[in-house]
């Protein structure tokens, strides 16, 4: 193994690890404001990478559907809690807005040449469509039993990740994709050759961790979100809403989760399901954290991304069995610095 | 024994073992096959319901501990050359029974061992990272036959029989599910079981009560591989031919899926589960290719779907929905075994009259810069009561929590019967002879009131999950719930020992508390507000009651409000103000003492 090999592993290794830290930032985000461990996460990856993918090669695009249905649920549910609370159906013009933008989707996706309308343009509109799938995701699934016991969330959690896996599969179909990369070319730094691609996602990543940063340390939503976090009832009384809360943070998950899925859509073929795999492995960086600890869980999945990227040089057919195995240390070290018997929630 | 006396359970045994002896009668053969696949399928559902529905832990590797038994019995049974040391395992399929239980049960102890001292997402988030290792391990393994697998099992050979008919295979399947739920049902019905029923939302009372919760946490999980395990090794004799596909993580989803659409509490969900998740996705695997138009894996958007709706609607499955409208021999209690038997428990050499049970020495606590506690000194002797009252912040709690050692103090010493004990754990002070009761009452509200004052006793049994599972524990287990039974009528719930502890009214509950503490044979009570939420009559009968266990020289320290209730009671009173002893005296002294009237009525200002 040489220099130029462990540039190329190296520069491989931050690129996935920069995906998975924002993925694990994500994850752990979620679960400390909602106790909610995110499994389908990865599918906001695999469905903005095979939006992309479908744009790019003019294919229908049928995520449209989705979302669609998933707003007509959530006004539902909304028109029924009502209805139940106050005997008469109410529902106001807000409620409706999913509803018209989801229709107003469907019929962009229909009728306009995406194919042709530039990378920055597929972008945006990928993030469109993926970003209000976190908050009706919320409003749908979990905002009913948000108050119930953890093993209750992990398993509708769990659920709907299969769910959508089964629905990833009727919109884009079993063949995996690959886009072309945002930008040709390369620069040279200390001998090496750094991807452009590499420059993207890293740079991407920076701008959001920063982003995140000042969104929760200057900003009163932000503060709110924290607040949460930290003790829920707690806040609950001073008057931040649950609600919002738990769809503020998916929203967040599924913006993260959108544009790592863009960014990883020029590197790595992804299929359908590809999502949970890479999403795990922010989880794996998440359980390095401890579930609590933001900047041990991002630098605990940079790490996992490196040890991806050398075992494929060492040993390219056990890379996810070295991969997933790695958590056992960080497990052990956990248990052993664990105080005494905690009762779950 | 009489048809009468059946208990509920031997009656449901019987009706599912009848009818099990009667499918391949009336099955035809490729049905046979099918219900095959359901018992291995129960088999592994039957460990998630200990798992997941008594015990509260989450699991989706069942599929890998599966895998692992499946791939040794197909590897040993097929491979012309093993190793010389492996050599004498070839031929026979108790060998490979047994190293693929060792091989699971190793790789479970590892995973429970490093995950079930955490908090409850630790076991499913490290479950379904290594099914997935495990998952990619047998696809890549050259030994293994990588993703084609291992193939041309021959049948199975037990005592020169050779069982390759369906039919064959299909008893010694359902013979091992029945074993399975038998062992089950007498594991919960059992001093272990009651343990492990309490890990759901009852760890910090089980380890007051002696305890060890993270050893039943790992009993359960190990059973549970266990199972699959063995549904492993007839999994690889029923297909004669292993691959990695029904191993991976989404099998092991679809295993989480049957008990919970089974009905995770309850051991017959497993095959009610097993069997109805089965049905449901053959009958979509025909539908939805022709409502969609093509073909794939869509009947997992309907499994998510309804998983979701269940655990919103009916989260107690198919069975809790079922059973309401079965024969209503479900709601018969079995009388307690050997109510009668004239064997008691052995108790513990008391303390002499007078000796000192309990010694404080300048216990400190601090919080940051908040002291709780200031250098508080007390002592409790055999045969006293000691009250410690004090407003509301004192702290009391502070002070309660550290005596019972589930905290401990920042400097200063507590003696229990002449030995240190700060810094140990609430497990190894409650077998030393403390016993305490929680201000906010912590029972089990689904067991019966009997079953919930056993635990107390559960450091005075000693067997364990074998003698259980065998039954041999009947003896033991009697005393226990003799002891349990006789502490309730002690305290007068004697009248409730069937009924669910949950639906007693508050005070009963404290009640039940303080029998179940009793239970343990403790020489120092520990009661937190025990008067609280009683009637009059209720305080007079606890009052009645303690002063009958200070005369049999049990030493009893009590925190409480209710100012009647203590100074018609207790021997001496310790007051406490903003963390620090105030005053300390007789009843009648006390409520003379000006320090104490102003902490509670206010100065003149």
């Amino acid at each position: 193994m040489n220099y130029q090999i462990v540039m190329l592993l190296g520069q491989d290794g931050v690129t996935n690890g920069a995906i998975y830290a924002l993925l694990a930032l994500s994850i752990l985000l979620v679960f400390t404001v909602t106790r909610i461990l995110l499994i389908p996460q990865g599918e906001f990856v695999s469905f903005a990478a095979l939006c992309m993918a479908a744009m790019e090669g003019g294919k229908p695009l049928y995520i449209g559907w989705l979302l669609l249905a998933l707003s007509l649920a959530a006004l539902a549910l909304e028109a029924k809690e009502r209805y139940q609370a106050n005997g008469k159906l109410q529902l106001k013009g807000g409620d409706f807005a999913f509803t018209l933008y989801s229709l107003a989707a469907c019929a962009l996706l229909a009728t306009a040449p995406l194919g042709t309308a530039g990378k920055p343009i597929q972008a945006l509109l990928t993030l469109g469509l993926i970003v209000p799938l976190g908050p009706l995701m919320y409003r749908v699934f979990f905002q009913a039993i948000a108050a119930g016991h953890s093993l209750v969330l992990l398993i509708v959690s769990i659920a709907v990740h299969v769910a959508l896996v089964g629905i990833g599969l009727l919109m884009f179909g079993a063949e995996g994709a690959r886009i072309q990369p945002f930008s040709e070319g390369s620069i040279q730094l200390g001998g090496a050759n750094i991807n452009s691609q590499t420059l993207w996602v890293v740079a991407v990543s920076l701008i959001l961790i920063v982003a995140l940063y000042f969104f929760f340390e200057k900003t009163l939503y932000g503060k709110a979100l924290r607040a949460t976090a930290v003790n829920r009832l707690g806040a609950e009384l001073v008057g931040i809403s649950p609600e919002l809360a738990g769809k503020a943070s998916f929203s967040l998950a599924a913006l993260i989760g959108a544009l790592s899925g863009i960014l990883i859509a020029p590197i790595t073929t992804i299929y359908f399901d590809s999502g949970f795999v890479i999403s795990l492995k922010g989880f794996v960086g998440s359980i390095i954290g401890g579930l609590a600890s933001y900047p041990v869980a991002a630098i605990g999945a940079l790490g996992i991304g490196l040890a991806e990227a050398f075992s494929t040089f060492w040993a390219s057919s056990y890379k996810e069995v070295i991969v997933f195995t790695l958590i056992l240390p960080f497990l052990l070290w956990r248990s052993l610095a664990h105080g005494g018997v905690e009762e779950e929630e | 024994m009489k048809p009468a006396n059946l208990s509920p359970k031997t009656l449901s045994i019987l009706c599912v073992g009848l009818a099990i002896a009667l499918g391949p009668i009336v099955l035809p053969e490729y049905q046979v096959s099918q219900v095959n696949n359901i018992g291995i399928f129960a088999l592994v559902t039957l460990g998630l319901i200990l798992l997941t529905g008594v015990a509260g832990m989450t699991s989706f590797g069942q599929a890998a501990f599966v895998g692992i038994s499946a791939y040794t019995t197909g590897y040993l049974a097929t491979s012309e050359q093993l190793p010389d040391w492996l050599g004498w395992a070839g031929a026979s399929p108790w060998a490979a029974l047994a190293i693929g239980l060792l091989l699971t049960l190793a790789v479970a102890t590892l995973l429970g061992g490093l995950t079930l001292k955490l908090s409850g997402h630790y076991l499913p988030l490290g479950t379904i990272a290594w099914g997935l290792s495990l998952y990619y391990l047998f696809g890549t393994l050259e030994f293994l036959g990588g993703h084609t697998g291992i193939s041309g099992i021959p049948p199975l050979q037990l005592f020169g029989l050779t069982l390759d008919q369906g039919y064959e295979l299909y008893y010694l399947i359902w013979a091992l599910v029945l074993v399975a739920v038998i062992v089950t049902l007498n594991l919960l019905d059992s001093r272990e079981g009651r343990a492990i029923r309490a890990l759901r939302g009852g760890q910090l009372m089980a380890e007051s009560m002696g305890v060890n919760t993270y050893r039943s946490k790992l009993l359960a999980f190990l059973v549970a591989a266990t199972f699959a395990a063995i549904a492993g090794w007839l999994y690889a004799y029923t297909q004669r031919f292993v691959a990695p596909a029904p191993f991976s993580l989404q099998s092991g989803i679809d295993y989480m899926f049957m008990a919970l659409i089974g009905g995770v509490g309850q051991v017959w969900g497993a095959l009610l589960g097993a069997a109805s998740v089965t049905f449901l996705k053959q009958w979509l695997q025909d539908l939805l290719p022709h409502l969609l138009g093509k073909s794939g894996n869509y009947e997992s958007i309907v499994f998510g779907l309804l998983i979701v709706w269940l655990m919103q609607k009916v989260p107690g499955g198919i069975w809790s929905w079922l059973s309401p409208k079965l024969p209503d021999w479900k709601i018969k209690k079995p009388a307690a075994p050997g109510a009668e038997s004239g064997e008691k428990l052995v108790r513990r050499p008391q303390p002499q009259a007078g000796e000192v049970i309990l010694d404080v020495r300048k216990v400190t606590r601090r919080f940051g810069g908040l002291v709780a506690n200031n250098d508080l000194s007390l002592s409790v002797k055999a045969g006293e009561i000691l009250a410690v009252i004090g407003p509301n912040g004192a702290g009391k709690s502070t002070l309660f929590n550290q005596l019972s050692c589930v905290d401990t103090p920042t400097s200063g010493e507590i003696h229990f019967r002449g030995v240190q004990v700060n810094g140990r754990n609430a497990r190894q002070i409650a077998g030393q002879g403390l016993s305490r009761t929680f201000q906010h009452v912590k029972l089990l509200p689904t067991m019966t009131v009997l079953e919930n004052v056993a635990i107390g006793a559960h450091l005075r049994g000693e067997c364990g999950f074998i003698s259980a599972a065998l039954r041999l524990d009947r003896k033991d287990e009697a005393k226990l719930l003799q002891e349990a039974r006789y502490q309730l009528e002690r305290v007068g719930l004697g009248n409730y020992l069937h009924v669910e502890a949950g639906s007693l009214a508050l005070g009963q509950q404290r009640i039940l508390e303080i029998a179940r503490a009793l239970c343990a044979d403790p020489c120092l009570l520990l009661l937190d507000e025990p008067a609280a939420g009683l009637r009059h009559m209720e305080k007079q009968a606890l009052a009645d009651l303690l002063r009958k266990l200070r005369a049999e020289g049990m030493a009893v320290l009590l925190v409480e409000h209710d100012m009647d209730f203590v100074m018609g009671l207790v021997d001496r009173v310790f007051v406490m103000e903003f963390g620090q002893r105030i005053a300390e005296g007789l009843p009648e002294e006390i409520q003379k003492n000006p320090a104490v009237l102003e902490a509670y009525l206010g100065g003149a200002e």
